[in-house]
């Protein structure tokens, strides 16, 4: 289907092909913003999002006014909370007589980027101490926790337990389908009906069951890690059996036989000669797994059974968004519901187009 | 025929060894948390008031053969579970077995009606795409299947639930009309649970919707180029005739083929689908289970989920063998 044109090396040629899936093209832009996201999260965010506001539980998100009195002065208005005297509800209203001005490159909480101290962030409110939360953007939590400051630092968490768990199941499934698709035989046969037993069990009340066994006592990076590595043990099945596809088709290749009459030993040719020649399989899997990933944390953090609170995640995020009639009364809840779409889709996308393009031959 | 009892003989013994790996992984679980069943059991006891000794202790590990080797237990429970008895709930007071029985079958029902809507919704929409290829309505469905594999159900639901809500005054945890909830089982009922299920069945089905039509459209348009397609074109055969004649039937094979990849997706889905949708089933019966570490409801869950979709999957290698005699002699 792709021109072929004279000279182009296979790297071009795939990227042409991917180029013209126009909606993995969009999606490499989305990931990137993403992953910007997850480096500049706590530059981006202007409020401490583990810092509870006991006085703003649940406020509304709150819009921006960009001009004041005919010139650019970007400000919220000042929030007055009060109780419904015949509904008892907690009501929150702007008092547009007090202005609180929003700054660029404002100062805030202290974080650590890249090894170094900070507390600059992109915005932040002018005048007060961001500690008594003026400004929500996507509104607050129940327990007046800025929501936009917690999406961005969730999204850095999901978003990188999707990396590693990928990267963790990668290096399981390259043996494992290296290994399996090189030696076929008894090898192949015990690697095969292994992944077929695990993919012969349903998921999710596995993960569910293996989750919930993490104690509670642990801490955030043990229990983080647990999970990566659950996730990751069930799903690196994908990638071996696309491996193992690909490498026994290699295998009898006249290249590698010549590898072989040259005195090459098995663990060089499978390195050298056959892997290589399956990298673009393997970075369209691996794209594709990526999603998995972040969907089974987020599926996992939203029953409550993967990341707990105190950590920060769009699972942990979604969880509170479980109950229907407090969603009704602040749908603001259901925020993190859009990253997590975005990056699932995009990573999806991209991986579609690799998947096309991976092969620009054929 | 030797071919053939051979193909059944290793999906038979393949399953055998699947299940048993299933029961290891189940009676990990149930050991995985800290502490042992008699200790949470003394707590509980404790909590009400009845508080036990250290003999009594030491006589109910006995008693439940804990101070035996792990390997001895594990045949113990084994053991119980082929008699039928997958222990007893603490969190319930009642035997798993009893409260699996009475929502495994409404898991089944949401599966399974999540497969044959695939199946119904998958069949035109495919031999439209392909019989129209590259038309708007073709990409439309193409970027719709994209989407539907890629969004994970419990977001799905959560939308579908939230607007439904919202804006349509829905509650889709009923699977009941008020009518029929206390009516014992008739037509009407059934037509009206089905009703209920279809919103769930949906969302669930759309992943597998989506993926066969993938594979149906890209079966059909190899099949499409073939030489008696041109021959049947060129007698002026009907483009619709022409499909639905011969090339449909080549290019059905997915929809049994798939089966033994989406069952366990499935199955799958459903517990997270009905914990968002708060249906009957056992999804959220696993969930409360697994929240108050009540590890031999959990496990049981995990167990007969589990085992069955491996002997759905099994019924449909069996079919396919049946219906495809390549897949008999690859074999």
């Amino acid at each position: 289907m792709a021109e072929l044109v004279p000279g182009a090396s296979q790297w071009t040629l795939i990227r042409r092909r991917f180029l013209k899936h126009r909606l993995a093209a969009v999606s490499t832009v989305v990931v990137a913003l993403l992953y910007l996201v997850v480096v500049f999260a706590d530059f981006l965010a202007y409020a401490d999002p583990a810092a509870p506001n006991p006085g703003r539980p649940l406020v509304p998100p709150q819009p921006i006014h960009l001009f004041e009195d005919g010139h650019f002065a970007p400000h919220v208005h000042a929030l007055h909370r009060w109780r419904d005297p015949q509904t008892f509800e907690m009501r929150y209203a702007p008092d547009p007589a007090t202005r609180i001005p929003v700054v660029l490159w404002a100062h805030g909480y202290t974080y650590r980027i890249l090894g170094f101290k900070a507390d600059r962030h992109l915005i932040g409110v002018s005048g007060r101490p961001a500690s008594e939360g003026a400004l929500f953007i996507m509104g607050a939590d129940s327990l007046g926790r800025d929501l936009f400051s917690r999406i961005l630092l969730a999204i850095r968490t999901s978003l990188v337990i999707g990396l590693a768990a990928v990267a963790l199941s990668l290096s399981l499934g390259l043996v494992m389908g290296t290994i399996s698709g090189y030696y076929g035989g008894l090898v192949d046969l015990l690697i095969q009906r292994l992944i077929e037993i695990l993919r012969a069990i349903p998921t999710i009340p596995l993960w569910m069951g293996l989750a919930a066994a993490i104690p509670a006592t642990w801490s955030i990076t043990a229990v983080y890690f647990t999970v990566t590595l659950i996730i990751a043990l069930i799903g690196w099945t994908e990638l071996a059996r696309e491996l193992r596809g690909r490498i026994m088709a290699l295998r009898n290749e006249d290249y590698v036989l010549a590898a072989e009459l040259a005195g090459s030993g098995p663990g060089r040719i499978m390195l050298v000669h056959l892997l290589p020649a399956c990298t673009s399989h393997i970075i369209a899997t691996t794209t594709l797994a990526i999603p998995a990933m972040i969907a089974s944390e987020t599926a996992l953090g939203f029953l409550g059974l993967g990341l707990r609170p105190p950590a920060i995640s769009l699972g942990v995020l979604l969880n509170g968004a479980q109950n229907l009639e407090a969603l009704a009364l602040s749908p603001w809840l259901l925020w993190p519901v859009a990253p997590t779409a975005a990056a699932i889709l995009a990573f999806n996308f991209i991986g579609d187009g690799l998947r096309d393009a991976a092969d620009p031959y054929a | 025929m030797g071919s053939v009892s051979n193909f059944i003989l290793r999906r038979l013994a393949l399953s055998v060894v699947t299940i048993w790996v299933i029961s290891v992984i189940s009676y990990v679980i149930i050991q995985l948390p800290p502490g042992d069943f008699v200790s949470s059991y003394v707590a509980q006891l404790a909590q009400s008031g009845a508080i036990g000794s250290g003999d009594d202790l030491a006589r109910l590990r006995a008693d439940y053969g804990l101070d035996q080797p792990m390997f001895i237990r594990y045949a113990h429970w084994a053991w119980g579970v082929l008699r039928g008895n997958l222990g007893w709930s603490l969190d319930w007071g009642r035997p798993v077995a009893d409260l699996i029985g009475e929502r495994i079958g409404m898991t089944l029902l949401l599966s399974l009606t999540a497969l044959a809507l695939s199946w119904i919704l998958a069949l035109p929409i495919a031999v439209y795409c392909a019989a129209n290829r590259g038309t708007p309505g073709d990409y439309f469905f193409a970027t719709l299947g994209l989407t539907g594999v890629a969004l994970p159900n419990f977001l799905l639901s959560l939308g579908v639930m939230y607007v439904g809500y919202r804006w349509f005054n829905l509650d889709f945890s009923e699977v009941h009309s008020p009518q029929y909830a206390t009516a014992p089982p008739s037509l009407g009922k059934g037509l009206d649970l089905l009703w209920h299920l279809l919103t769930p069945a949906l969302i669930l089905g759309l992943a597998t919707t989506a993926r066969l039509i993938r594979v149906l459209r890209a079966n059909l348009l190899d099949e499409l180029e073939k030489p008696y397609i041109v021959t049947a074109r060129a007698k002026g055969m009907r483009e619709l005739n022409l499909i639905l004649k011969y090339p449909l039937r080549v290019a059905l094979n997915p929809f049994v083929s798939t089966i033994g990849m989406t069952l366990p997706q499935l199955v799958s889905g459903s517990i997270i689908v009905s914990l968002v949708m708060n249906l009957p089933t056992v999804g959220p019966l696993l969930l409360r289970a697994l929240q108050a570490q009540d590890m031999f409801l959990a496990s049981g869950i995990l167990l007969i989920l589990a085992t069955l979709t491996v002997l759905g999957t099994l019924v449909s290698d069996l079919l396919l063998a049946w219906l495809d005699p390549r897949i008999r002699l690859a074999a």
